[in-house]
């Protein structure tokens, strides 16, 4: 599946010889004209990848910053069908950006596993993280994806070893998600050289690309990263900003600076 | 979807991988994986070790005082007029509920896998209170996540487990109760892998906890049945338990439910009616979806979100259930009702005056089903109802909802 948007902006980032910025907002945070004025804005300031969340009243796996702006999102009228509709939205305008949505299970269990698929597929979406969904009870989703031509971007944590690798490398499209620390969204900072070592070791395995999330805040620390890595998410940095209109007009010129971070490097590898 | 059957016995579930039917399961984030299939070995090891059972037996005999007694409440059967009922005093229990017998066999899994770290949520505190007197015996350090809004209704529990040395953390998030505190519980263990052990209090989460709490629940229900057949010489005809996660229920079923001529009940807490939105009965009045790593019957609106449950029982107020309960619903084997607050305050009342009993809020709720039941059966109907802990705890809500302190007194 060489054709997808996902291979092929890898594909672009190996040519300029850098890691690539993901970036993530919560569908709906702080209410839906909000959240697409501000995706739009996301990829003409250097965003390469975009992960949309799709809300839900108790993300496990989030810190609070994410946790809040799922919250805010469903105060606000977020649903799985308003989540589908900021995507296509966004997709009419922009055919190229990947789109990843990411989230946890039961909401998607509630629309229905075929017809979720269905409309994300017709709405544009290129890839699924699905947090609380480990290759124990992704039988039940990951196949259907797979025969719509969507990713199923599997999770790597620092706990996983060797022998569990393969499992979830089977059947791992896209990308693979490496899990900088050992706890919830935005909270730790990922230690480089644990990283380093983690992605070494996956690329025994894999010929995935691999991002690494969880942690990383600023430019400097997606500079660091991005010399181990194809590509750096960024998420809570990103939504503590969204709700207050005064931060929220600083998040293009965050995701410039940390896209700079990660140019930058391109040009150090090309002189 | 993983429907593989079970064998057509309701006592052998789960399958290999957690399942009940299409419920339970390991939903949970990668960095848990590992973990909970190492506590799955370390469960299945110690389950099968001699040594670390006889040391349970020990511990449930001399430190939590097992086996409870079995009790003919002779003067609520005659104010009912109908079925014997018993009562299993699982609320003379050292810490005042059912909820050691869970305790004491994950301390000692704890310490058998060498965790030096212990975490926990709780509801009504009941958990929380039986986790922080076992960590206070195995001289363990123990954090309980607890809803804000649980903190302020169960004051003294929450002293209680400060007083054996635990450490409270007040959960604000959503409502404030034990669904928002099982959330924490899970984000603090995620981030604390190397040494923590997270001591779940309900037979729900991910394999293996529902069969490792139900196992270790099931005393319960091993106890009656000998107790019974000394007493009466025969099974009791119904089984009658409170539902909120569902431990104390299927610690009393388990052991009978192979036995087809004992009829089951599980009540849930119906609040102000399942008609609206408050109450928590997710059996009765909710649908399957996926919630703290399992499959099960949950309060969720039509998008798949969470909905906070209401009970005037702070142990009841839980949007899921079990997972084996929700398959125990789907094969029929179980009947399951739920009990508005009205009707167990009236239970509750009726137990302290006939019985010289308070008992729970969560155990009135069964005994209000049983005071539905007892009057159109006969006199040789046995019914066995656990009364799985005291209501001292409850004693200022009852007040609250009663008319005040004096209210009761002159009533």
């Amino acid at each position: 599946m060489s054709g997808t948007r996902i291979d092929k902006r890898f594909g672009e980032l190996r040519k300029q010889g850098r890691a690539g910025l993901v970036t993530f907002l919560v569908a709906g945070d702080p209410d839906f004209d909000t959240c697409l004025e501000c995706l739009r804005t996301l990829p003409e300031n250097g965003a390469d990848i975009i992960e949309l969340g799709m809300p839900f009243s108790d993300p496990m796996a989030d810190g609070p910053a994410i946790q809040a702006g799922s919250t805010r999102a469903l105060q606000n009228g977020a649903s799985m069908p308003r989540t589908l509709e900021l995507l296509r939205r966004f997709r009419a305008e922009d055919a190229t950006t990947p789109v990843v949505l990411m989230g946890y299970y039961n909401p998607i269990y509630i629309y229905g596993v075929e017809r979720f698929l269905d409309d994300a597929a017709e709405a544009g979406v290129d890839g699924l993280i699905l947090v609380d969904l480990p290759p124990e009870e992704s039988d039940e989703i990951l196949p259907q994806a797979q025969k719509r031509g969507i990713d199923f971007i599997r999770l790597v944590t620092p706990t996983t070893d060797s022998a569990r690798l393969p499992a979830i490398l089977d059947g791992a499209s896209g990308f693979l998600y490496y899990v900088s620390i050992a706890g919830i969204t935005g909270t730790k900072a990922p230690n480089t050289d644990k990283v380093r070592k983690s992605i070494e070791a996956l690329r025994q395995h894999s010929r995935l690309p691999v991002a690494v999330g969880f942690g990383i805040r600023n430019a400097e620390q997606a500079g660091a990263l991005g010399l181990l890595a194809d590509g750096i998410v960024v998420g809570s940095a990103l939504v503590e900003r969204i709700a207050d209109p005064e931060t929220r007009d600083g998040i293009p010129g965050l995701v410039a600076e940390l896209a700079n971070a990660l140019r930058s490097q391109s040009r150090k590898a090309a002189s | 979807m993983s429907k593989a059957p079970l064998s057509n016995r309701f006592d052998e579930g789960p399958d290999e991988r957690g399942h009940f039917g299409i419920f339970g399961g390991r939903f949970v984030a990668e960095t848990l994986m590992p973990l909970i299939l190492d506590l799955e070995k370390a469960y299945d090891a110690a389950k099968e070790d001699e040594s670390f059972q006889q040391s349970l037996r020990d511990f449930s005999s001399h430190y939590a005082g097992r086996p409870s007694p079995l009790y003919f409440a002779e003067r609520l059967s005659e104010h009912l007029g109908g079925a014997k009922v018993y009562f299993k005093r699982d609320e003379l229990n050292h810490t005042g509920s059912h909820k050691i017998n869970n305790c004491l066999g994950q301390i000692l899994l704890a310490q058998r896998m060498g965790k030096t770290r212990i975490i926990a949520e709780t509801g009504a505190g009941q958990h929380g209170v039986a986790v922080a007197t076992v960590c206070a015996r195995f001289n363990l350090p123990c954090r309980v996540y607890m809803g804000a809004k649980d903190i302020t209704r169960q004051k003294p529990n929450v002293f209680r487990m400060r007083l054996l040395g635990a450490e409270v953390i007040a959960v604000e998030s959503g409502a404030g109760t034990l669904k928002d505190a099982m959330n924490e519980a899970l984000r603090d263990w995620v981030a604390n892998v190397e040494n923590t052990f997270y001591i779940i209090g309900t037979v729900a989460g991910p394999h293996p906890y529902p069969a490792m709490v139900r196992d270790f629940q099931s005393v319960i229900g091993k106890e009656v049945r000998e107790q019974i057949i000394e007493r009466e010489g025969r099974l009791p005809d119904s089984l009658v338990a409170c539902i909120g996660g569902g431990s104390n229920a299927l610690g009393l079923f388990h052991p009978f439910l192979q036995d087809e001529d004992v009829r089951m009940f599980g009540v849930e807490a119906g609040g102000h009616g399942l008609e609206g939105d408050a109450h928590s009965a997710s059996l009765s009045g909710g649908t399957p979806g996926v919630l703290h790593g399992n499959r099960t019957y949950l309060l969720q609106n039509g998008d798949g979100q969470i909905l906070e449950g209401h009970s005037i029982s702070a142990g009841l107020d839980y949007p899921g259930v079990g997972p084996e309960h929700a398959w125990l619903k789907d094969s029929g084997r179980v009947s399951y009702v739920a009990v508005g607050d009205d009707e167990a305050l009236e239970a509750f009342h009726l137990c302290a005056r006939l019985e010289g009993i308070l008992p729970a809020l969560e155990p009135s709720h069964a005994l209000a089903h049983v005071c539905k039941i007892a009057p159109q059966s006969s006199g040789d109907h046995l019914i066995v109802m656990n009364l799985c802990g005291r209501g001292d705890k409850d004693i200022f809500t009852v007040a609250e909802h009663s008319g005040g302190m004096d209210g009761v007194i002159d009533s």
